[in-house]
């Protein structure tokens, strides 16, 4: 008797009409990210059918022929690891003297406004980079910088393959691509890699600031290794983001299946492949083959940032007391 | 002796300690220099094509000057409208779920999967709605881009909403439900008004966010140089439709954006097309980096009291 009560109070209320809203909702949004990987795993499945593992593995790089139904996903595999492997090069030292100066050098009063302007260069659209990229940046930066690699690393018979030239005069290339790529993942990196040395217990600079070290030999000797999975994680966020950007890479690479591994040729990334040829892939082999890729690009970017989520956790859980 | 050379360890190791210093700040710079750059040339170069038919006109027809992106601007309001009224009251609830039950196994799910979605690439979510909405609606549709922002705001909004739940102090909850009000009215008229700030600040985010996304509406608007809902809607009332019926019609039409506009303006060999690139990219930054430093400035601030 009076448990039944309890009960029709406990409906009046409607709190279990609430929770059950809640509940579903979160069990949608889990149902829906589950849903994007086993959407592309189904719509691959004529492609995976096809070639098997042939189409990961690598290959001469023109292996992408859709007029004669020949698919391989290693050109545009290869073009994104390496243009995001010379991205993370060039980008992590920047962004962890970036993160070094915001956290540890500059003065209270340009934190905040720097702050904003490292975030302002995050928010700027994707497309907008592709423009002054194709426009400004290209033809004078990265042809430039391609030039000189060409006449210098380009000679040296071990990279020869990898920087002969010439890079066309566009400067449409994997290198232009790669720095776009860097402009772009630095404020990621420098963020992420700033949350971590302002996550560093203040012990740990005074420790070594009273046995004499410099404030230098602090940065370097002491907050650097207390933060090393902290600012991996970081690098490794950064590296997602470089993995799967699109549309300025679209607009710098030159989507072009040329059999040629130089980064001063034009190429193709995972991304810049499926934004090219999708909305015009009427057969559908093609179609499936790129939604293969794009199952790839998922699966990568998915173990990419759970391995990053992890390393960066470790350090902020590892503070006592905040 | 030994005096000397400390001395000179010691002068070595202040040399150091100031050169890398200055580094770092020199580095901080050398990162800023595009911001300026492509900022300064967008505003300089955008700023020239700048014109009323800009926002009033639809596309003049190829090769030929003048016209406007008003089909992208009305297409950009529609998609991003529908977005944050598919992303924002969910995400919200669920970014509410997950501050309340940190450790349960679903909340632990739901950061989890958050953390995934915010990693997967746009262009994927694109080939997703492709998949699920363009394929089964038989046309790219306003509706389909909707979904596909959709997609791309949740993350931002269940963070923000999760990260200022948790700040409400436990102390207020309590005294809710201490006079008696239900968990649900605790939520909705005590904690999610203390969190509102914060909360609209994400959306906010969300919103520049999406407005600036491309890839995933390639295939989902696709595009459509003579969207205008105004004459779409006169046209639809001409024939007697219901309000209803005008909706599903708008909601169903391919359409253009103002970063697919760019995009597709950028590609082509007509000068006239590239400077309105060029215009899209100014009206793009503005509000892009409008909303995001607003967002910013104002939570700051109020943080600050």
């Amino acid at each position: 008797m009076g448990q039944q009560s309890n009960l029709k109070r406990f409906w009046r209320h409607g709190d279990a009409l609430w929770e059950a809203l809640l509940v579903a909702l979160a069990l949608a949004f889990l149902v829906l990210v589950l849903h994007i990987g086993w959407m592309l795993w189904q719509d691959s499945e004529l492609s995976r059918r096809a070639f098997g593992w042939r189409f990961l593995i690598p290959t001469a790089i023109s292996h992408w022929n859709p007029a004669k139904g020949l698919f391989q996903a290693w050109p545009s595999i290869y073009g994104t690891l390496v243009t995001s492997l010379v991205a993370i090069v060039l980008a992590v030292p920047i962004s962890i003297g970036i993160a070094i100066f915001l956290a540890e050098i500059c003065p209270p009063w340009l934190r905040l406004p720097l702050n904003y302007l490292v975030e302002m260069l995050a928010a700027v659209p994707s497309v907008v980079y592709g423009l002054w990229g194709i426009f400004v940046f290209l033809p004078t930066v990265a042809v430039s910088a391609g030039n000189f690699l060409a006449a210098t690393l380009g000679k040296v018979p071990g990279l020869m393959a990898l920087f002969h030239g010439p890079i066309p005069t566009s400067g449409l290339s994997r290198l232009g691509a790669s720095f776009i790529l860097t402009i772009m993942i630095i404020p990621t990196i420098a963020a992420v890699s700033r949350d971590v040395f302002l996550a560093i217990p203040r012990e740990q600079r005074e420790a070594a600031l009273a046995l004499g070290a410099t404030h230098w030999e602090v940065i370097w000797d002491v907050l650097i290794p207390y933060g090393a999975s902290g600012f991996l994680g970081a690098i490794i966020l950064g590296l997602g983001r470089a993995l799967g950007e699109t549309m300025a890479v679209t607009m710098v690479i030159g989507n072009s299946v040329e059999g040629s591994y130089s980064l001063l040729r034009p190429g193709y990334t995972m991304a810049s492949i499926i934004a090219n040829e999708f909305a015009e892939a009427v057969k559908a082999l093609h179609s499936s083959a790129l939604m293969e890729i794009g199952l790839i690009l998922f699966g990568i970017t998915l173990l990419v940032n759970v391995m990053a989520r992890i390393l960066v956790w470790r350090v902020s859980s590892r503070v006592p007391g905040r | 002796m030994g005096g000397v050379r400390f001395e000179h360890r010691y002068t070595y190791r202040k040399a150091v300690n100031i050169i890398m210093l200055s580094t770092t700040g020199l580095l901080t710079l050398l990162a800023l220099i595009p911001l300026f750059w492509v900022t300064g040339y967008v505003i300089v170069k955008g700023g020239r094509y700048l014109d009323l038919d800009f926002f009033t006109r639809l596309p003049a027809p190829l090769g030929q000057p003048g016209g406007g992106v008003l089909h992208a601007i009305e297409g950009s309001i529609l998609i991003v409208a529908l977005a944050t009224l598919f992303s924002a009251p969910a995400g919200v609830l669920i970014g509410y779920y997950a501050a309340r039950h940190p450790n349960t196994p679903l909340g632990m799910g739901v950061r989890f999967a958050t953390d995934v979605l915010s990693g997967v690439p746009s262009i994927v979510v694109g080939l997703f709605v492709y998949g699920v909405v363009v394929v089964r609606l038989h046309t790219f549709s306003v509706l389909a881009g909707g979904v596909a922002l959709a997609i791309i705001m949740l993350p931002t909004v269940i963070r923000s909403t999760e990260e200022m739940v948790k700040l409400v102090p436990p102390s207020l909850r309590e005294a809710a439900l201490a006079l008696g009000a239900p968990e649900w009215r605790t939520a909705i008229s005590v904690v999610l008004p203390a969190a509102l700030e914060g909360i609209v600040t994400g959306v906010i985010l969300g919103v520049a966010r999406a407005a600036g996304e491309t890839a995933p509406l390639l295939f989902t608007t696709l595009g459509n140089d003579n969207f205008e809902v105004i004459r779409l809607a006169k046209l639809a009332i001409g024939v007697g439709a219901s309000p209803w019926e005008i909706a599903r019609l708008i909601l169903t039409q391919p359409v253009d954006a103002l970063p697919l506009t760019l995009w597709k303006y950028s590609q082509q060999p007509y000068p006239e097309r590239v400077n309105q690139a060029w215009a899209i990219a100014l009206v793009l930054m503005m509000l892009v980096l409008g909303l995001n430093l607003m967002a910013r400035v104002w939570l700051a601030y109020r943080r600050r009291r």
